[in-house]
């Protein structure tokens, strides 16, 4: 069984942990660089993107996510984790991962009263209930990613070779598929 | 596509657990603020010790306050209403705020609260004890925290409310069916509520420590004793060093079961808020609404 780190530094971790407790799954948190031994897949979970990158910034945990990414380590990350791993953030300078090559505007939906649920088709998984909150939008990708799933032709779920990335919160739904399907990613890269 | 929905509501406060939402005047507070790490701002008029001392009637901030403090941050912003001021509710759903605080540091309008599940967005609500967060919950609240002491930067009166909720939901552990319906009827609140706040052995929604937060080490205790996350009021612009006290406190909500980083954080950060003794008070804002 692969050892799946959560980033825990703010935001919905505890939703992606019991997550991947229904998954069994060695789980463990992350908050500091060391924390991150033995991890092979690590999920970036929904929160406030500035305050995640701002904290991961002031002790070293982005440089060492980078290094265990180039070593081999699948990420994960949902909404501020798409964010965070983005390399354009349109419009803005804060502190991210710059390991994915996607543009990306924060809130695009609009504010909490513009939030949504909607069903969402998903390739190789199927319908899936997408839970939206202040979500980002994805503007643009590189060549070679796949775009699993689309809302109004926007990407919703993509994956480049081994980063996962998705606007929504599979946390918060009673789904674990999306879950499932990333640790069948951290096991193929082993 | 759905909008609005009571998980789309909780989800919010999901997405903001273990961080710190500050109060904030002004454009230029909020971008410290968020520099600083915040996770969300509350747009206000004037932060709790200065309504304290301001006297009169506390309301609702002017909508240009909160639309400067809207256009200055990324991050959610968060305003507070009366109790019971249903329209003043729905003024700050037309200008968009993230989160609306029906909250008992304003003067309130009306001895029963918000029907809060008429709104598309959220509300938070303060609570002391079991039955008035669950009162709150069933009137539609998607995030409870601590009414503690507003404005005092005295921690004593949040501690003893998050523990008298834990405790009252431990006491719920080994109760006969009788007695859950008894307990519904004392609090005011459905069986069902009682029963899932029974087997979750926590409130059904996200709680957060409010009212008297001054220091990293406050953020800590507070997290320590289960809280998922920190308002600070005046703690952090009423202090000597608001953005690096504003920092440091962010740093002990993430790390608050690690004491050499709080120490590490806490140095140096100069005179936190003066604070006032609770016995000395005039008014006790935790009194207004049950």
């Amino acid at each position: 069984m692969p050892k799946i780190g959560v980033l825990a530094l703010q935001g919905d971790f505890s939703e992606h942990i019991k997550m991947l407790k229904k998954c069994n799954v060695n789980v463990c948190l992350v908050k500091l660089p060391e924390d991150l031994i033995d991890v092979q897949g690590l999920i970036i979970p929904g929160g406030e993107s500035t305050t995640i990158g701002n904290l991961m910034q002031r002790n070293g945990l982005n440089k060492e996510i980078t290094k265990k990414h180039k070593e081999g380590m699948i990420i994960y990350g949902s909404c501020a984790g798409a964010i965070l791993l983005a390399k354009d953030i349109i419009g803005s300078s804060q502190p991210r991962l710059n390991l994915l090559d996607i543009s990306i505007k924060r809130n695009d939906y609009g504010r909490q009263v513009d939030s949504f649920e909607a069903q969402l088709s998903i390739e190789k998984i199927g319908k899936f209930n997408g839970i939206f909150i202040r979500a980002p939008v994805i503007e643009q990708v590189s060549n070679g990613t796949k775009v699993l799933s689309r809302l109004n032709n926007n990407p919703v779920l993509i994956q480049d070779k081994n980063i996962l990335a998705s606007t929504f919160h599979p946390e918060l739904s009673n789904d674990k598929r999306i879950h499932e399907y990333f640790i069948k990613l951290t096991k193929n890269f082993l | 596509m759905q909008k609005g929905t009571y998980l789309l509501k909780k989800g919010l406060a999901e997405m903001l657990k273990n961080g710190v939402i500050m109060d904030v005047v002004n454009a230029q507070q909020a971008r410290i603020a968020e520099k600083a790490g915040a996770c969300a701002v509350m747009a206000l008029e004037r932060v709790p010790a200065d309504i304290r001392n301001a006297g009169g009637v506390a309301r609702m901030a002017d909508p240009l306050k909160i639309k400067e403090i809207m256009n200055a941050v990324t991050i959610p912003v968060m305003a507070k209403c009366r109790i019971g001021h249903f329209a003043e509710a729905r003024v700050l759903e037309a200008l968009g705020v993230d989160y609306i605080d029906e909250s008992e540091v304003l003067t309130p309008a009306d001895d029963s609260h918000i029907i809060k599940s008429d709104f598309k967005v959220p509300f938070v609500c303060g609570a002391r004890n079991l039955g008035e967060a669950l009162r709150r919950i069933e009137e539609g609240a998607a995030m409870i925290r601590t009414k503690g002491e507003a404005g005092t930067g005295n921690i004593i009166e949040a501690v003893k409310h998050v523990k008298c909720i834990r405790r009252e939901i431990e006491s719920l552990q080994d109760m006969t069916q009788k007695q859950f319906h008894e307990k519904a009827k004392e609090y005011g609140v459905s069986f069902d509520l009682i029963i899932q706040t029974k087997k979750l052995q926590k409130l059904p929604v996200v709680n957060f420590a409010a009212g008297g937060i001054a220091t990293p080490s406050d953020a800590a205790l507070m997290m320590l004793l289960g809280c998922d996350g920190i308002f600070v009021g005046s703690g952090i612009f009423k202090s000597q060093k608001p953005f690096e006290t504003a920092k440091a406190i962010v740093e002990a909500a993430t790390h608050f079961d690690r004491p050499q980083i709080i120490a590490k954080v806490s140095t140096g950060l100069g005179e936190a808020m003066k604070g006032l003794d609770i016995k000395k008070l005039e008014i006790r804002l935790q009194e207004r609404g049950n």
